[in-house]
Protein backbone atom coordinates (compact mmCIF):
# COMPACT_ATOMS: atom_id res chain seq x y z
CA UNK A 1 0.00 0.00 0.00
CA UNK A 2 2.55 2.31 0.95
CA UNK A 3 4.59 1.71 -2.03
CA UNK A 4 1.76 2.14 -4.07
CA UNK A 5 0.74 5.24 -3.45
CA UNK A 6 4.57 6.70 -3.05
CA UNK A 7 4.22 5.63 -7.26
CA UNK A 8 1.40 8.15 -7.34
CA UNK A 9 2.85 10.67 -5.74
CA UNK A 10 6.15 10.21 -7.60
CA UNK A 11 3.32 11.23 -11.17
CA UNK A 12 1.83 13.55 -9.15
CA UNK A 13 5.05 14.94 -8.68
CA UNK A 14 5.73 14.40 -12.41
CA UNK A 15 2.81 16.12 -14.16
CA UNK A 16 2.96 18.90 -12.09
CA UNK A 17 6.58 19.17 -12.71
CA UNK A 18 6.31 18.94 -16.68
CA UNK A 19 4.73 22.11 -17.66
CA UNK A 20 8.16 23.90 -16.21
CA UNK A 21 9.92 21.86 -19.49
CA UNK A 22 8.38 24.98 -21.18
CA UNK A 23 10.54 27.49 -19.30
CA UNK A 24 13.25 25.12 -18.34
CA UNK A 25 13.98 24.28 -22.15
CA UNK A 26 14.45 27.52 -24.10
CA UNK A 27 16.47 29.06 -20.66
CA UNK A 28 18.92 26.15 -21.25
CA UNK A 29 19.06 26.47 -24.87
CA UNK A 30 19.99 29.95 -24.48
CA UNK A 31 22.68 29.50 -21.67
CA UNK A 32 24.67 26.81 -23.77
CA UNK A 33 24.19 29.56 -26.98
CA UNK A 34 25.22 32.24 -24.70
CA UNK A 35 28.66 30.29 -22.55
CA UNK A 36 29.51 28.93 -26.23
CA UNK A 37 29.74 32.71 -27.57
CA UNK A 38 31.45 33.53 -24.46
CA UNK A 39 34.22 31.30 -25.62
CA UNK A 40 33.63 28.14 -23.64
CA UNK A 41 33.77 25.06 -25.06
CA UNK A 42 30.99 21.78 -24.88
CA UNK A 43 32.81 19.90 -21.67
CA UNK A 44 32.95 23.45 -19.74
CA UNK A 45 29.24 24.23 -20.72
CA UNK A 46 28.22 21.25 -19.57
CA UNK A 47 30.37 20.95 -16.21
CA UNK A 48 28.56 24.42 -15.35
CA UNK A 49 24.77 23.10 -15.98
CA UNK A 50 26.00 19.82 -14.23
CA UNK A 51 27.42 21.12 -10.95
CA UNK A 52 25.59 24.29 -10.97
CA UNK A 53 22.04 23.52 -11.73
CA UNK A 54 20.87 26.86 -11.39
CA UNK A 55 20.05 29.36 -14.48
CA UNK A 56 20.68 32.47 -13.19
CA UNK A 57 23.65 32.09 -11.40
CA UNK A 58 25.35 30.66 -14.02
CA UNK A 59 24.68 33.35 -16.44
CA UNK A 60 25.66 35.74 -13.86
CA UNK A 61 28.71 34.00 -13.39
CA UNK A 62 29.17 33.88 -17.43
CA UNK A 63 28.61 37.54 -17.41
CA UNK A 64 30.97 38.85 -14.93
CA UNK A 65 33.49 36.40 -16.14
CA UNK A 66 33.17 38.42 -19.82
CA UNK A 67 33.49 41.65 -17.99
CA UNK A 68 37.02 40.25 -16.59
CA UNK A 69 35.67 40.50 -12.48
CA UNK A 70 37.99 39.05 -10.49
CA UNK A 71 37.35 35.36 -9.34
CA UNK A 72 36.08 35.92 -5.92
CA UNK A 73 33.69 38.37 -7.46
CA UNK A 74 32.23 36.27 -9.55
CA UNK A 75 31.74 33.77 -6.97
CA UNK A 76 30.52 36.10 -4.28
CA UNK A 77 27.87 37.88 -6.72
CA UNK A 78 26.53 34.20 -8.58
CA UNK A 79 26.43 32.73 -5.26
CA UNK A 80 24.23 35.88 -3.92
CA UNK A 81 21.95 35.34 -6.51
CA UNK A 82 21.91 31.63 -5.27
CA UNK A 83 20.99 32.71 -1.34
CA UNK A 84 17.24 31.78 -2.64
CA UNK A 85 18.33 28.22 -2.58
CA UNK A 86 18.94 28.65 1.69
CA UNK A 87 15.73 29.59 2.04
CA UNK A 88 14.41 26.81 -0.20
CA UNK A 89 16.35 24.34 1.88
CA UNK A 90 14.76 26.08 5.11
CA UNK A 91 11.33 25.70 3.77
CA UNK A 92 11.61 22.16 2.82
CA UNK A 93 13.49 20.72 6.01
CA UNK A 94 10.47 20.65 8.11
CA UNK A 95 8.90 17.97 5.34
CA UNK A 96 11.81 16.39 4.37
CA UNK A 97 14.30 16.86 6.86
CA UNK A 98 14.01 13.06 8.94
CA UNK A 99 14.83 11.44 5.66
CA UNK A 100 18.30 9.85 5.36
CA UNK A 101 21.36 11.58 4.81
CA UNK A 102 21.84 10.69 1.68
CA UNK A 103 18.66 11.37 0.15
CA UNK A 104 18.86 14.68 1.81
CA UNK A 105 21.75 15.27 -0.03
CA UNK A 106 19.85 14.16 -2.90
CA UNK A 107 17.18 16.46 -2.18
CA UNK A 108 19.78 19.29 -1.99
CA UNK A 109 21.40 18.79 -5.09
CA UNK A 110 17.52 18.56 -6.87
CA UNK A 111 16.60 21.57 -5.21
CA UNK A 112 15.53 24.60 -7.83
CA UNK A 113 13.01 27.24 -8.12
CA UNK A 114 10.64 24.40 -10.23
CA UNK A 115 10.73 21.39 -7.99
CA UNK A 116 10.89 23.71 -4.59
CA UNK A 117 8.06 25.93 -6.07
CA UNK A 118 5.34 22.85 -6.44
CA UNK A 119 6.89 20.63 -3.49
CA UNK A 120 6.32 23.66 -0.87
CA UNK A 121 2.55 24.11 -2.86
CA UNK A 122 1.86 20.41 -2.22
CA UNK A 123 3.12 19.69 1.08
CA UNK A 124 1.30 22.73 2.43
CA UNK A 125 -1.80 20.99 0.85
CA UNK A 126 -1.50 17.15 2.18
CA UNK A 127 0.80 17.60 5.24
CA UNK A 128 -0.68 14.28 5.95
CA UNK A 129 1.20 12.90 3.26
CA UNK A 130 4.33 10.32 4.61
CA UNK A 131 7.84 11.26 4.83
CA UNK A 132 8.35 8.16 1.75
CA UNK A 133 5.41 10.09 -0.31
CA UNK A 134 6.81 13.32 0.12
CA UNK A 135 10.00 12.22 -1.10
CA UNK A 136 8.77 10.75 -4.36
CA UNK A 137 6.63 14.06 -5.07
CA UNK A 138 10.29 15.90 -4.70
CA UNK A 139 11.85 13.11 -7.45
CA UNK A 140 8.84 13.22 -9.87
CA UNK A 141 8.63 17.04 -10.03
CA UNK A 142 12.42 16.77 -10.51
CA UNK A 143 12.54 14.02 -13.19
CA UNK A 144 11.21 16.23 -16.06
CA UNK A 145 12.71 19.22 -15.32
CA UNK A 146 16.75 18.65 -14.07
CA UNK A 147 17.47 15.90 -16.63
CA UNK A 148 16.36 18.15 -19.41
CA UNK A 149 18.35 20.96 -18.14
CA UNK A 150 21.50 18.69 -19.31
CA UNK A 151 20.18 18.17 -22.71
CA UNK A 152 19.17 21.51 -23.77
CA UNK A 153 21.73 22.78 -22.39
CA UNK A 154 23.75 20.64 -24.66
CA UNK A 155 21.82 21.27 -27.47
CA UNK A 156 22.40 25.51 -27.22
CA UNK A 157 26.33 24.49 -26.91
CA UNK A 158 25.86 23.20 -30.35
CA UNK A 159 23.30 25.50 -31.84
CA UNK A 160 25.53 28.60 -30.77
CA UNK A 161 28.46 28.02 -32.19
CA UNK A 162 26.27 28.31 -35.52
CA UNK A 163 24.65 31.68 -34.70
CA UNK A 164 26.09 34.85 -36.31
CA UNK A 165 26.93 38.51 -34.09
CA UNK A 166 23.96 40.38 -36.63
CA UNK A 167 21.41 38.08 -34.02
CA UNK A 168 22.36 40.25 -31.37
CA UNK A 169 22.39 37.72 -29.10
CA UNK A 170 24.15 40.09 -25.95
CA UNK A 171 21.16 41.11 -25.51
CA UNK A 172 19.88 37.52 -24.87
CA UNK A 173 20.87 37.41 -20.89
CA UNK A 174 18.83 40.94 -19.98
CA UNK A 175 16.08 39.76 -21.73
CA UNK A 176 15.97 36.98 -19.67
CA UNK A 177 16.48 38.57 -16.71
CA UNK A 178 14.22 41.17 -17.27
CA UNK A 179 11.62 38.34 -18.17
CA UNK A 180 12.52 36.61 -14.85
CA UNK A 181 12.25 39.24 -12.63
CA UNK A 182 8.77 41.06 -13.93
CA UNK A 183 6.52 38.33 -12.52
CA UNK A 184 8.53 38.55 -9.33
CA UNK A 185 7.47 42.45 -8.65
CA UNK A 186 4.49 41.66 -6.95
CA UNK A 187 4.59 43.41 -3.74
CA UNK A 188 6.03 47.18 -2.94
CA UNK A 189 8.50 45.94 -1.17
CA UNK A 190 9.61 43.85 -4.03
CA UNK A 191 9.69 47.00 -6.33
CA UNK A 192 11.65 49.37 -4.20
CA UNK A 193 14.42 46.57 -3.73
CA UNK A 194 14.22 46.17 -7.59
CA UNK A 195 14.44 50.28 -7.72
CA UNK A 196 17.22 50.34 -5.09
CA UNK A 197 19.58 47.76 -6.47
CA UNK A 198 18.96 49.51 -10.36
CA UNK A 199 20.26 52.78 -8.64
CA UNK A 200 23.09 52.02 -6.59
CA UNK A 201 24.39 49.61 -9.52
CA UNK A 202 24.39 52.49 -11.79
CA UNK A 203 25.78 54.48 -9.29
CA UNK A 204 28.66 52.72 -8.20
CA UNK A 205 29.60 51.58 -11.81
CA UNK A 206 32.43 53.54 -10.85
CA UNK A 207 34.02 50.76 -8.15
CA UNK A 208 36.49 48.23 -9.35
CA UNK A 209 36.20 44.53 -9.57
CA UNK A 210 32.70 45.04 -9.93
CA UNK A 211 31.81 45.78 -6.26
CA UNK A 212 29.58 48.16 -7.24
CA UNK A 213 26.88 45.06 -7.60
CA UNK A 214 27.34 43.37 -4.48
CA UNK A 215 26.80 47.10 -2.63
CA UNK A 216 24.02 47.24 -4.89
CA UNK A 217 22.23 43.87 -3.98
CA UNK A 218 22.98 44.43 -0.15
CA UNK A 219 21.17 47.91 0.16
CA UNK A 220 18.72 46.57 -2.31
CA UNK A 221 17.72 43.37 0.38
CA UNK A 222 17.90 45.89 3.11
CA UNK A 223 14.95 47.97 1.57
CA UNK A 224 12.90 45.61 0.61
CA UNK A 225 13.18 43.75 3.88
CA UNK A 226 12.54 47.38 5.89
CA UNK A 227 10.11 48.16 3.74
CA UNK A 228 8.20 44.30 4.13
CA UNK A 229 8.71 45.49 7.90
CA UNK A 230 7.15 48.69 7.86
CA UNK A 231 4.38 48.23 5.91
CA UNK A 232 3.61 45.09 7.72
CA UNK A 233 3.53 47.04 11.07
CA UNK A 234 0.87 49.14 9.46
CA UNK A 235 -1.69 46.91 8.81
CA UNK A 236 -1.39 45.58 12.70
CA UNK A 237 -4.17 47.70 14.71
CA UNK B 1 38.14 35.75 -23.62
CA UNK B 2 37.88 34.17 -20.55
CA UNK B 3 40.84 31.95 -18.17
CA UNK B 4 40.58 28.83 -18.38
CA UNK B 5 41.94 28.83 -15.00
CA UNK B 6 39.41 30.91 -13.52
CA UNK B 7 36.60 29.18 -15.53
CA UNK B 8 37.09 25.88 -13.81
CA UNK B 9 37.52 27.64 -10.22
CA UNK B 10 34.21 29.63 -10.90
CA UNK B 11 32.29 26.17 -12.11
CA UNK B 12 34.12 24.26 -9.34
CA UNK B 13 33.40 26.75 -6.31
CA UNK B 14 29.82 27.90 -7.46
CA UNK B 15 28.93 24.26 -7.57
CA UNK B 16 29.77 23.69 -4.33
CA UNK B 17 28.53 26.57 -3.27
CA UNK B 18 25.25 26.16 -4.62
CA UNK B 19 25.41 22.62 -2.70
CA UNK B 20 26.00 24.18 0.36
CA UNK B 21 23.57 26.51 0.29
CA UNK B 22 20.99 24.00 -0.70
CA UNK B 23 22.00 21.18 1.68
CA UNK B 24 22.54 24.07 4.45
CA UNK B 25 19.03 23.63 6.38
CA UNK B 26 18.15 20.48 5.06
CA UNK B 27 21.07 18.74 6.08
CA UNK B 28 22.67 20.31 9.22
CA UNK B 29 20.70 22.66 10.82
CA UNK B 30 17.61 20.21 10.93
CA UNK B 31 14.27 21.54 12.30
CA UNK B 32 15.68 24.73 13.78
CA UNK B 33 13.82 27.57 12.41
CA UNK B 34 15.91 30.87 10.84
CA UNK B 35 15.57 34.02 12.83
CA UNK B 36 12.28 35.96 10.91
CA UNK B 37 14.97 38.69 9.89
CA UNK B 38 17.03 36.79 7.92
CA UNK B 39 14.19 34.99 6.46
CA UNK B 40 12.97 38.49 5.66
CA UNK B 41 16.26 39.76 3.80
CA UNK B 42 16.58 36.20 1.84
CA UNK B 43 12.88 36.69 0.05
CA UNK B 44 14.64 39.34 -1.96
CA UNK B 45 17.23 37.98 -3.11
CA UNK B 46 16.78 37.67 -6.80
CA UNK B 47 15.56 41.17 -7.08
CA UNK B 48 17.94 42.85 -5.44
CA UNK B 49 21.05 40.88 -7.71
CA UNK B 50 19.11 40.45 -10.97
CA UNK B 51 18.15 44.01 -12.01
CA UNK B 52 21.36 45.68 -10.52
CA UNK B 53 23.50 42.91 -12.75
CA UNK B 54 21.96 44.28 -16.19
CA UNK B 55 20.93 47.51 -15.41
CA UNK B 56 24.35 48.60 -17.11
CA UNK B 57 23.95 46.17 -19.74
CA UNK B 58 20.55 47.67 -20.90
CA UNK B 59 21.86 51.38 -20.39
CA UNK B 60 25.48 51.07 -21.49
CA UNK B 61 25.39 47.81 -24.15
CA UNK B 62 29.23 46.37 -24.80
CA UNK B 63 27.96 45.80 -28.31
CA UNK B 64 27.16 49.41 -29.34
CA UNK B 65 30.53 50.68 -27.14
CA UNK B 66 28.81 51.71 -24.48
CA UNK B 67 26.45 54.16 -26.43
CA UNK B 68 22.36 53.35 -25.37
CA UNK B 69 20.84 51.93 -28.34
CA UNK B 70 17.16 52.25 -28.94
CA UNK B 71 16.51 49.13 -30.13
CA UNK B 72 17.89 47.47 -26.95
CA UNK B 73 16.08 49.96 -24.90
CA UNK B 74 13.01 49.56 -26.49
CA UNK B 75 13.21 45.34 -26.12
CA UNK B 76 13.96 45.72 -22.41
CA UNK B 77 11.02 47.63 -21.92
CA UNK B 78 8.80 45.47 -23.77
CA UNK B 79 9.94 42.42 -21.97
CA UNK B 80 9.70 44.36 -18.78
CA UNK B 81 5.83 45.27 -19.65
CA UNK B 82 4.67 42.01 -20.79
CA UNK B 83 6.77 40.26 -18.08
CA UNK B 84 4.37 42.27 -15.41
CA UNK B 85 1.32 42.00 -17.32
CA UNK B 86 0.89 38.68 -18.20
CA UNK B 87 3.30 37.18 -15.21
CA UNK B 88 4.77 34.88 -18.11
CA UNK B 89 8.64 34.35 -18.42
CA UNK B 90 8.65 33.14 -21.75
CA UNK B 91 6.18 35.39 -22.92
CA UNK B 92 8.06 38.18 -21.76
CA UNK B 93 11.14 36.61 -23.57
CA UNK B 94 9.54 35.91 -27.00
CA UNK B 95 8.17 39.73 -26.81
CA UNK B 96 11.45 40.98 -26.20
CA UNK B 97 13.02 39.14 -28.54
CA UNK B 98 10.70 40.36 -31.07
CA UNK B 99 10.70 43.82 -30.15
CA UNK B 100 14.86 44.18 -30.65
CA UNK B 101 14.61 42.20 -34.29
CA UNK B 102 12.16 44.59 -35.15
CA UNK B 103 13.56 47.72 -33.85
CA UNK B 104 17.03 46.65 -35.27
CA UNK B 105 14.97 46.10 -38.87
CA UNK B 106 13.40 49.28 -38.55
CA UNK B 107 16.44 51.49 -37.71
CA UNK B 108 19.03 49.72 -39.94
Amino acid sequence: MASASSKSAFWKGFKDGAPFLLVVGPFGVLFGVVATEAGLNITETMAFSIMVIAGAAQFTAIQLMVDEAPTLIVLATALAVNLRMAMYSAALTPHLGSAPIWQRACIAYFTVDQSYAVSAAQFEKTPDWTLSQKIAYFFGAVTPVCPMWYVVTWIGAYAGTAIPPEFALDFAIPITFLAIIAPLLRTLPHVLACATSVILALSFAWVPYNLGLLIAALGAMMVGAQAELMLSKKVKP
Amino acid sequence: MIDSTQLWIVILGLGAGSFALRFSFLGIIGKRPLPEWVLRHLRYTAVAVLPGLIAPLVLWPAATGGEPDPARLTAAAVTLLIGITTRNVLAAIFGGAIALYGMMYLLS
